[in-house]
């Protein structure tokens, strides 16, 4: 299995092409069959070839499986590989197992669609190429799969292609992600030049021997961000994902919150041989993912849908990961972005069975009470609800509170100043900072998920009485119990116990050159910073069943109302900032198209150039035909006078 | 000289010619008949072409498949062709997109059959003459004699404003043709400088033309770059294209975008830049910068369009922005790259005009604000739609992406030197590069708009006439296509192997000393390591 790692991709794109192919003519049981068994087999290979792994490397080795070379040319040459560590492998469980359950879960939510066979096919596609970005052994293989993912993103939000909505959203998420992708491009280039390669290996070893300018290697890392911004929906980029809720919402669950969105994450850990050698870049990663983390969770605590609720969550929670990384703490970074997988994409699929059970009903509003009527999806819903606001301690308290205790220890700003000059004000201030604003968004997060916690399923059902709620089938209750166990389970392996077999620390030894940001406990004992973290996610909790609280529900929003009427304006309204980027830089844009094909194109080339040298041509054509109008006498005259004027230029003047 | 060697490429050049005899001994009336020897014919060109393709020699230095025969001893020109890989991708691509033309435009032509399949056959001769030919007046006849059929395929079948297209296409062409014509006659008067009669022969030509000095090679460089700069069209000659493009009938455009216009290209590698190499080296910026600009304007007429063959002919202007960008890095990477990104122009911009031509055949209309919502009654048309468009906007896997890649990864680390920008020095690669990447955006922007457009939303006015999906005609024609989007995309190294040797013998004889260029000082955060080379 080892050397014939490109199997595991192989396998579901086989099941996107027998679908894509024949899906439509064979009928549901076909396409069922065929993408169920197209991930499973991408999961199962991918577990054999894990176990292959494990007996025969130590930790943080990798293992390279070259398929075919796919082109060179100059000094240039790429080939078609894939690769085996320990990063790649948790990936790879996450994307194939998770990718599995949702698939599971999808022949039950999408059973009455008509483009059954169209979906499973762009979801085993998707499959694929995440199972390309995680598995290339070089950046140039990753944008493959980047790209690739992306493409199944546009496919899946643009699913209901007959609304208007959902093909614009879908082009939104493109676009923007181009916009990232041009600064993966550039990236790349700027390896090429300097290191003549952008295998992993490669860049690594030649960053770490050193000799690189530092500008160079900041360029590198602050380009391959501004990629990662795009995929992982940072500022300013994170505008997409919000809209990208206009797919159906397993896609949701899988695309937009377990594994593709967090490809800018993994690919930031995956460069951390030169993120550690540029703290300016490290700089911009934890303090964007510091302001994304906050800004996303200010705007979610006034959403209504109750998937863009947990689309914010997932923006916010990407900054989080944004914030590990970016301080050094790549381990507890890539935690959560593990933990994160198993409850978002609990949550996502119990607002899917949600939305089942009320028949396309997303507003919260209209919800309420829905306890009684789906018992699973509430408890799943709440079990991954305690994970991410880490009311209880299970996974996701952990990984969050490990990414922000990293943060407050970090040693990675200790040294920075604002100016060039070593002797400048020091920026040993900004882990604290980064630590403190994490610690309010913390509360904000307990705050907007019990709110939406509590409006759904707790108080009385305030839907349309043809509504009636019921709970979903067995194959969609099934992932849902499974993922809220793994939710449960997942802190097994970061519990803070150093030095345990079992540990993700462990696990990922060697594979960063420093795993932790800061030496542990350098400012406050864990005890302290545990504490703080029980007492804000308590605190959230508190304050949305004050206000929310079954007895009262809905009727304490007034409260909110009443109390900061223009604050819920403008996070009802996102804070704006679509409007701005449509005033700042699409319509300019559009505008500039327009005016310089009317101006330039049209007046100026073709009328003032083109046509206008044809009349010339004309004009002069009108004048000379005058000479030649049939009249003998004119045309004596005007012999007579060029003789003369030749007589005179012959004899006269020399 | 054998079938075996340029006896087949000579069979290749005029296969189409003899074909064409044929129809003109036709009885008129006949139309399928017409067509039908027209098809046959580009089909068994195509066969014989692909011996060339097989038994062509990457690695083998010099020309392949070369026939020489005297025709005017005393004045200096004779029959001689010969391919090299350069020439060799375009003949493939001709002799493949031929066929495709023909059969695409088989029910909308009805009226002059016997001129329509004339005016093909005698312009495929011509197309893969000007690439095969090796005599500068071979060359020229060849190069004329595309004009005509073109000419006549915009002005009789085009649609509304057929005649002011028609005649802007050939005044432009033939403007810029005229000047190298007078410079062809320059070179064959001296060409007798070296001893020996004076010659049309590109051989003899090029070993002329090496050592003038460099204030004669700039306006001999410029004679020939403006006739090949108006076929490609380099921005700001480029207002012919969207003309042409728009009132062509759609086997027109198919062999305009994905043939016609890299004549233009090949010109460039061919005869302007290996002919007078130091005015190349001196241009070679300019060009860039000009390619560059092409790419970033054309993408933005794209978003100013209304008309879907209009805005497909300004993106025809971005992507050869890509292919003149990369000629004038001067790089193996990205000359390269440029050599593929011609191929894939041919065969994506082909295959939208070719999608788009069977829109117009089902609703008769270009306007984009009639569509709407067509992938409902239209899926496989869509589907298809969709993956050229990915091709198109150069996404991984499809043959876009590696043409542009290398055009832009090799203009990045090519070592053209530094601009001084605001005191600061910036390396020209890097700059024009970055820049021209800015036109992945832009391509996104545009053609996702476009289907978005044409195929999603609700179902709006033309497409309730309940419109048929592909037929098994219009599928025979789509499927080589995306085949060859697929096939250069996952396995490139065959097509980019063809054009290893051709652009490392161009870089050689235009940039013989790549380290000359000096390295400046304090320009180092923009100069890769490369760029020292």
């Amino acid at each position: 299995m080892l050397n014939t790692l490109w199997l595991i991709p192989i396998t579901p794109f086989a099941g996107f092409l027998l679908n894509g192919l024949f899906g439509k003519r064979a009928g549901k049981g076909f396409v069922t069959a065929v993408a169920l068994a197209a991930s499973l087999g991408a999961a199962l290979l991918g577990t054999v070839a894990v176990f292959q792994y494990t007996a025969l490397y130590e930790h943080g080795q990798r293992h390279v499986d070259v398929a075919y070379q796919w082109f060179s040319s100059g000094g240039i040459g790429t080939d078609i590989a894939f690769q085996l560590d320990p990063l790649s492998i948790v990936m790879l469980m996450v994307v194939t197992w998770v990718g599995f359950l949702i698939h599971l879960y999808s022949a039950g939510y999408m059973a009455h669609e008509e483009g059954y066979w169209r979906y499973f096919a762009y979801l085993n596609l998707f499959l694929a190429a995440m199972l390309i970005l995680i598995l290339g052994s070089s950046y140039l293989f990753l944008f493959v799969g980047w790209e690739g993912v992306g493409l199944c993103s546009y496919l899946l939000i643009g699913f209901y292609y007959q609304t208007d909505y959902a093909p614009a959203a879908g082009k939104k998420a493109f676009i923007v992600n181009r916009i990232g992708d041009f600064g993966f491009l550039i990236a790349m280039f700027l390896m090429f030049g300097w290191f003549g390669s952008v295998d992993y290996a490669k860049v690594s070893q030649i960053a770490a021997a050193g000799g690189i300018e530092p500008s160079i290697l900041t360029a590198i890392c602050l380009l391959l961000f501004l990629g990662a911004c795009g995929k992982s929906a940072q500022i300013p980029l994170y505008v997409w994902l919000p809209d990208a809720m206009a797919g159906p919402t397993p896609v949701s669950a899988l695309i937009h919150a377990a594994t593709m969105v967090t490809a800018g994450v993994y690919m930031v850990a995956r460069s951390n041989a030169l993120y550690r050698l540029s703290p300016t870049a490290m700089l911009v990663v934890a303090v964007t993912g510091a302001l994304t983390a906050l800004f996303a969770a200010t705007i979610g605590v006034r959403q209504w849908d109750i998937k863009k609720v947990l689309a914010y969550s997932t923006v916010s929670q990407l900054g989080f990961m944004f914030i590990g990384v970016g301080v050094g703490a790549f381990t507890a970074g890539v935690f959560h972005l593990i933990t994160h997988a198993f409850f978002k994409a609990c949550l996502f699929l119990g607002s899917g069975a949600v939305i089942h059970g009320l028949h396309g009903e997303q507003d919260i509003s209209k919800m309420g009470g829905l306890r009684k009527y789906m018992p699973s999806t509430a408890w799943t819903f709440a079990i991954a609800t305690v994970a991410i606001t880490g009311v209880l301690p299970i996974s996701g308290f952990f990984s969050k509170d490990e990414i922000l205790a990293q943060a407050l220890n970090t040693s990675a700003f200790k040294f920075l100043t604002f100016t060039p000059d070593p002797t400048g004000p020091k920026l040993g201030f900004l882990g604290p900072l980064i630590y403190v604003v994490g610690t309010i968004t913390a509360g904000l997060t307990s705050f907007y998920m019990w709110r939406c916690y509590l409006l759904t399923f707790h108080g009385e059902y305030r839907g349309p009485t043809d509504v009636h709620p019921h709970e979903s089938p067995g194959v969609m209750t099934i992932p849902l119990w499974v993922l809220a166990a793994l939710s449960v389970v997942a802190l097994v392996i970061v519990l803070p116990i150093h030095d345990f077999a079992w540990s993700w620390e462990h696990f990922t030894e060697g594979l960063f050159a420093h795993p932790r940001g800061g030496a542990p406990a350098e400012h406050l004992p864990a005890v302290v910073t545990f504490g703080i973290a029980v007492v804000i996610a308590w605190a959230g909790f508190a304050v949305a069943w004050s206000l929310y609280k079954p007895a009262r529900n809905i009727a304490g929003d007034a409260a909110f109302e009443r109390a900061v009427p223009r604050v819920r304006r403008a996070l009802v309204e996102k804070l704006y900032v679509d409007d701005a980027y449509e005033w700042l830089f699409v319509k300019p844009l559009w505008r500039l198209a327009r005016g310089l094909w009317r101006v330039f194109d049209a007046a100026i080339i073709d009328g003032v150039f083109v046509n206008g040298s044809a009349q010339l041509v004309a004009a002069v054509g009108a004048l000379a035909r005058r000479f030649q109008n049939g009249n003998v006498q004119r045309y004596a005259a005007v012999t007579a006078m060029g003789v003369a004027a030749l007589v005179y230029l012959l004899l006269v003047r020399t | 000289m054998g079938f075996e060697g340029g006896g087949l490429l000579s069979l290749v050049i005029f296969l189409p010619l003899a074909g064409a005899i044929v129809v003109l001994f036709l009885p008129r009336g006949e139309g399928g008949m017409h067509k039908g020897v027209a098809l046959i014919t580009s089909i068994v060109t195509f066969l014989f072409s692909l011996p060339l393709w097989l038994r062509f020699r990457p690695t083998a230095r010099g020309w392949q498949f070369e026939q020489k025969a005297d025709w005017a001893p005393s004045l200096g020109f004779g029959y001689h062709v010969g391919l090299d890989g350069i020439a060799l991708l375009l003949v493939m691509l001709t002799t493949f997109l031929a066929p495709i033309a023909i059969l695409s435009s088989w029910k909308y032509v009805q009226d002059r059959v016997k001129e329509y399949s004339l005016a093909l056959l005698v312009l495929e001769t011509a197309m893969i003459g000007t690439l095969a030919a090796l005599d500068l007046v071979l060359f020229y006849v060849f190069w004329e004699a595309m004009l005509i059929p073109m000419y006549l395929l915009i002005g009789l079948w085009g649609s509304d404003r057929r005649i002011y297209a028609a005649v802007k296409f050939f005044l432009f062409t033939f403007v810029g043709s005229v000047l190298m014509l007078i410079a062809i006659f320059w070179l064959w008067s001296n060409s007798g400088r070296l001893g020996g009669a004076r010659t049309f022969d590109y051989g003899a030509v090029a070993q002329l033309t090496g050592s003038l000095p460099l204030e004669t090679q700039r306006w001999l460089f410029w004679a020939f770059a403006l006739a090949f700069a108006i076929k490609v069209p380099i921005w700001p000659l480029h207002t012919w294209l969207p003309d042409a493009h728009t009132e062509a009938p759609a086997s027109g455009s198919i062999i305009l975008a994905g043939v016609m216009l890299k004549m233009g290209t090949f010109g460039f590698v061919r005869y302007a830049m290996p002919l007078f190499p130091h005015a190349a080296l001196e241009a070679a910026p300019a060009i860039g910068a000009l390619g560059v600009t092409g790419i970033v304007y054309g993408s933005l007429m794209c978003m100013a369009q209304t008309d879907m063959k209009r805005l497909i002919a300004y993106s025809s202007v971005a992507h050869l922005g890509f292919v003149m960008l990369g000629l004038s890095a001067l790089s193996a990477e990205a000359v390269n790259g440029a050599v593929l990104q011609m191929v894939n122009h041919g065969v994506s911009t082909g295959a939208l005009f070719l999608l788009i031509g069977y829109l117009y055949e089902r609703t008769h209309t270009r306007d984009l604000a009639a569509y709407g919502g067509l992938a409902k009654v239209t899926p496989a048309l869509a589907a298809v739609f969709v993956v050229v468009t990915l091709s198109s906007i150069g996404l991984p896997g499809t043959n876009g992406f590696i043409g542009e890649f290398l055009i832009l990864l090799g203009t990045f680390i090519a070592p053209m030197g530094t601009w001084t920008i605001f005191g600061g020095q910036v390396s020209k690669g890097v700059l024009l590069s970055v820049v021209a990447a800015t036109g992945v955006i832009l391509g996104a922007v545009y053609m996702l708009w476009l289907v978005q457009r044409v195929f999603f939303g609700p179902l709006r006015k033309a497409a309730t006439h309940g419109l048929a999906d592909l037929t098994f005609r219009e599928w025979l024609c789509v499927a080589p296509l995306l085949c060859a989007i697929l096939v250069i995309g996952v396995y490139p190294m065959p097509f980019l192997a063809a054009s290893l040797l051709p652009a490392n013998d161009l870089i050689a004889r235009v940039r013989p000393r790549a380290a000359a260029v000096p390295r400046p000082q304090g320009a180092r955060l923009f100069l890769p390591p490369g760029a020292s080379r």
